[in-house]
């Protein structure tokens, strides 16, 4: 069932155990806060993934140093490029949510979303 | 008597008071430091037992297991797809990695013509010592312009439902002063002597990173954050007095506004000179200089005063409801 | 280079800048400026429309100075031209006829930041619309997926801020799953820019080196995007989104936001991937059979529904349930239909949330189905649209939803395999279905209410003079509505032109 590269790529197995957990704790979690966590945990398994990607064997960080323009002297700067793209996307969503969250446990006090409904119905707006 | 100050004088001196303290004589801070006792708890009889009412009653509909037997159902039927969707999930993941090209080879199809590109002519082309800069400020300068309004579209959501519209004064003098004390960071001495240190050493960090952004590691978001968290330990170490003399929602309001205009003209400008094959006229300067690689450095501030902004709004925004 | 050709570029930054204009202008100027922007756009995207389908053909535009396969580009053919147009008038119609509502139910200090969103969504729809480039497209789906879950809660009540949690929620998972396609699709082929990364699919399926994964890759961002629009298990957050947010709201959201996720995965199916290898791969049947779940289901939550907005949210969900049926018989029959039910279902959808205002507003604003008896006297325009609307629903002849009806039916007849008859079934019962609840609100808005209850209810009667602007929108609506249903002919056209140029 699994492909030749297992071994080699055990860093990106992590990350989407990661992915997993995150996806978890999302579906699973009542409570808002941590739903947020699984969340990010599902954000930085794609970071991790990414930087493991851009990574190659005995090369630099790509910053040009000392003249050397080769190839074969840096990795590829390009999943750096998207990393950061993406932190700053999770960051908005995060403060997001966190602020919906907010909201709703000064109106609600509590952090169940499936109580919220309830309490919804019970109001009947 | 030998000594050349009077008794009172030499009680105040420094040292003194440190040997006192130190014997725990004496607080050393004792009239220096303002702590307010937090009034004792006074819950509303009524209020708290129709709440309490109110509580038990959601709960019992809500998780009524015994009685709702189309809600136990479910809910065991809910977390067990939710398990076996993300044990497939990791499993079909996993399967998927273990067929990717293996980790650190240079021959791996993401290396190619494309980064290649990057790395040999990044510095001519874009006149940035960093590449991953160079690229995301140049070559894929769109994605990042995106990237930015995602960040103030994502203020604009969080000023739809934080902030407090309502008129001050509502309440009494008292309710007024009460409020702002709780928003009030307490006047505590180490916070501050800590922050009076701090503070310019990372202001000044948090431009250097900005500055410096296609040269070192670095850039207008990384740096940005550190101005911003600068910010945000001023305004926790001197309360929001303080920080509105410099920082209102104008301020912010101002500095956003301008910095996104800016990059949003500066990038159509060069959007449109690019895809007509037009010269756009801006010299790169030589690799390795500050003032050097055209719009880069610019285009980092910019980002740098949105992304500081943005963190400073969303601290205050969770704090108060305002600036 | 003609200067045509500079329209989506302009446009995209047109709207992002009018966003960030608003956000120091007052509510009024930035009402204005809102409107005007989606005009002009509106305009220039059919002056682009007329010029391609002179010239024929597509073409492409470098985003920056550096050509295809290092700097980001757009690309823009007679289909993208068509959506944006189209986009462009139905916010505009949308915003038009929610405009009453708005100043109601928003505090009166935060309108300007209403303006920016809609601005905002603006430029991320015409972005997914025109994009080349798979990050890109990310980045302007979370846009996109924040100023939605702006538009939902500006309006604050407890259920729509609970709706905009759901929402998030959900659209998060389908983002995450998105991201991880998109890198592992860099990953295989190395590329960021559609077209490029076509080539590298072709040369691995041809080499058949990583067949395994880059069929996961495709089918997560599949599923990503399918989250994201909604269909049929992942549609908890929808009823309570678009059934209790500010109307014009509902309205972008449902015919607007949605669509933008469905166009980008037309794009990826046929820009990315390529047709033919979608086709040979199972994942249209697996949408197909979520489409039909989709169409029942979604079409029963709405007949249990008393709450007519819910009822027209619910009907949503089996509408995405039609498209991706479209999707999932995996012909180019298939795919017209889809997309021309893209724009049937937009233009009705937002006719129907607008004239539901309309009959709610005059029923001392119960949304409740009995209350509303005899609305349609009260409030004879929104009455009139209400109607039109249902029956397009339904798919009666004249009216834009029997011409998609049509199209699907005759893409699953000429489908060459087994999915002929579920189709064809599928598509009579919930048209029975649709006809049941559509048919039914539209008999009790019309069956007239006793004098004296409406007196003792306190219900008043709106004339068309005290409502103008609804009033134009509401025609606006209809002759939209019409001219799908009967000039479908050159739309299709465009469609179909639009296709053959993606490849």
């Amino acid at each position: 069932m699994f492909g030749s590269n297992l071994i080699p790529n055990m860093g990106e197995v992590v990350a989407m155990i990661l992915f997993g957990i995150g996806f978890a704790n999302l579906l699973l979690q009542k409570n808002l806060i941590k739903k947020i966590i699984g969340l990010n945990i599902m954000d930085t398994a794609v970071y991790l993934f990414l930087a493991i990607k851009g990574y190659i064997e005995g090369r630099a960080a790509p910053i040009v140093a000392d003249g050397v323009q080769e190839v074969e002297a840096y990795i590829n700067p390009i999943p750096s490029g998207l990393v950061l793209t993406g932190i700053v996307v999770s960051v908005s969503v995060t403060a997001l949510m966190l602020s919906l969250t907010v909201r709703l446990y000064k109106r609600y006090h509590t952090l169940d979303l499936d109580e919220i409904s309830s309490r919804l119905k019970k109001e009947g707006i | 008597m030998s000594r050349k100050i009077s008794e009172e004088e030499y009680k105040r001196q420094r040292i003194v008071r440190m040997k006192h303290w130190l014997s725990g004589e004496k607080d050393l801070y004792l009239d220096n430091m303002e702590v307010i006792p937090y009034g004792e708890y006074k819950p509303d009889k009524k209020q708290m037992e129709l709440y309490e009412h109110d509580r038990d009653e959601v709960m019992t509909r809500t998780y009524d297991t015994e009685h709702n037997r189309v809600y136990r159902f479910f809910q065991r039927f809910y977390k067990m797809a939710a398990v076996l969707c993300c044990v497939a999930l990791i499993l079909i993941l996993a399967v998927e990695v273990s067929y990717l090209p293996p980790v650190g080879s240079a021959s791996n199809p993401a290396s190619n013509e494309v980064a290649a590109k990057y790395i040999e002519d990044g510095l001519q082309d874009t006149g940035a010592v960093n590449i991953v800069t160079g690229m995301i400020l140049d070559y894929r300068a769109f994605d990042t312009f995106g990237e930015s309004n995602v960040l103030f579209i994502a203020t604009c959501t969080v000023l739809i439902l934080m902030r407090n519209d309502k008129k001050k004064g509502k309440g009494s003098a008292e309710d007024e002063e009460r409020r702002d004390s709780f928003y009030e960071p307490k006047k505590d001495a180490i916070l501050q002597m800590g922050a009076r240190i701090l503070v310019p050493i990372i202001m000044l960090f948090g431009i250097y990173i900005i500055l410096n952004g296609h040269l070192s590691p670095g850039g207008g978001f990384s740096g940005g954050a550190v101005i911003g968290a600068g910010l945000i330990l001023y305004l926790n170490a001197f309360g929001f007095e303080k920080t509105e003399r410099f920082f209102t929602e104008k301020t912010y309001k101002t500095v956003s506004f301008g910095a996104l205009l800016f990059y949003c003209l500066a990038k159509s400008y060069s959007f449109y000179t690019g895809a007509h094959h037009l010269e756009s006229g801006i010299s790169l300067g030589t690799p390795g200089a500050v003032i050097s690689s055209g719009l880069i450095l610019p285009l980092n501030i910019c980002v740098g005063l949105v992304v500081a902004c943005t963190m400073y709004a969303f601290f205050a925004l969770f704090r108060k409801g305002g600036f | 280079m003609a200067f045509v050709q500079n329209v989506p570029f302009f446009s995209i930054m047109l709207s992002m800048f009018s966003g960030i204009v608003s956000s120091v202008l007052p509510g009024k100027a930035a009402k204005r400026l809102n409107t005007a922007v989606i005009m002009l756009i509106g305009a220039a995207s059919a002056w682009l429309l007329v010029w391609l389908m002179d010239t024929g053909g597509s073409y492409t535009f470098m985003m920056g100075h550096f050509p295809a396969p290092w700097g980001n580009e757009i690309r823009a053919g007679a289909l993208e031209a068509c959506m944006a147009l189209f986009f462009c008038v139905i916010m505009l119609l949308s915003m038009m006829g929610g405009r009453k509502k708005l100043f109601d139910e928003v505090e009166v200090t935060k309108h300007n930041i209403y303006y920016i969103l809609t601005d905002l969504l603006l430029s991320s729809l015409l972005a997914l619309v025109y994009t080349n480039d798979l990050f890109t497209a990310y980045v302007f789906v979370e846009i996109n997926t924040i100023a939605a879950c702006g538009l939902i809660m500006i309006r604050q009540n407890g259920r729509t801020i609970e709706a905009a949690v759901r929402y998030m929620i959900m659209s998060l998972l389908g983002s995450g799953l998105l991201l991880m396609g998109i890198c592992m699709l860099y990953d295989l082929t190395g590329h960021l820019l559609m077209s490029n990364i076509k080539e590298s699919v072709v040369a691995i399926m041809a080499a058949g080196t990583y067949q395994i994964p880059l069929t996961i890759t495709i089918g997560l961002v599949t599923v990503g995007l399918a989250i994201k629009s909604a269909l049929f298990p992942f549609h908890s957050w929808l009823p309570d989104a678009y059934g209790y947010s500010t109307v014009s709201s509902a309205a972008m959201l449902s015919s607007l936001v949605s669509k933008g996720y469905i166009f980008l995965l037309i794009k990826i199916f046929y820009r990315v991937v390529g047709f033919e290898i979608i086709c040979e791969s199972k994942i249209p049947n697996v949408l197909f059979l979520f489409g039909l779940c989709g169409m029942i289901f979604g079409s029963i939550s709405a007949i249990w529904e008393k709450d007519i907005r819910r009822m027209i949210a619910f009907s949503s969900v089996a509408q995405i349930g039609y498209i991706y049926m479209g999707f999932g018989l995996g012909t180019t029959e298939g795919m017209v239909a889809s997309i021309f039910h893209i724009l049937a279902h937009a233009a009705t959808k937002s006719l129907l949330f607008i004239s539901a205002i309309g009959l709610t507003d005059v029923s001392g604003g119960s949304r409740n189905f009995f209350d509303l008896t005899g609305s349609a006297y009260r409030n004879k325009v929104a009455g009139v649209g209400f109607s039109v609307g249902a029956m397009s629903m339904v798919g009666i002849p004249l009216f834009s939803g029997f011409v998609s009806k049509l199209l699907f039916a005759e893409a699953a007849v000429m489908h060459p395999t087994h999915k002929m008859m579920p189709t064809l079934i599928v598509l009579a019962v919930s048209t029975i279905l649709n006809a049941i609840y559509f048919l039914k609100t539209v008999v009790r808005i019309y069956v007239p209410e006793k004098r004296e209850l409406e007196a003792e209810k306190g219900y008043f009667k709106m004339t068309v003079g005290q409502q103008k602007q609804y009033t134009v929108t509401m025609i606006l609506f209809i002759v939209m509505n019409l001219v799908l249903g009967m000039m479908s002919e050159p739309i299709l056209d465009i469609i179909e032109t639009g296709l053959t140029h993606f490849v």
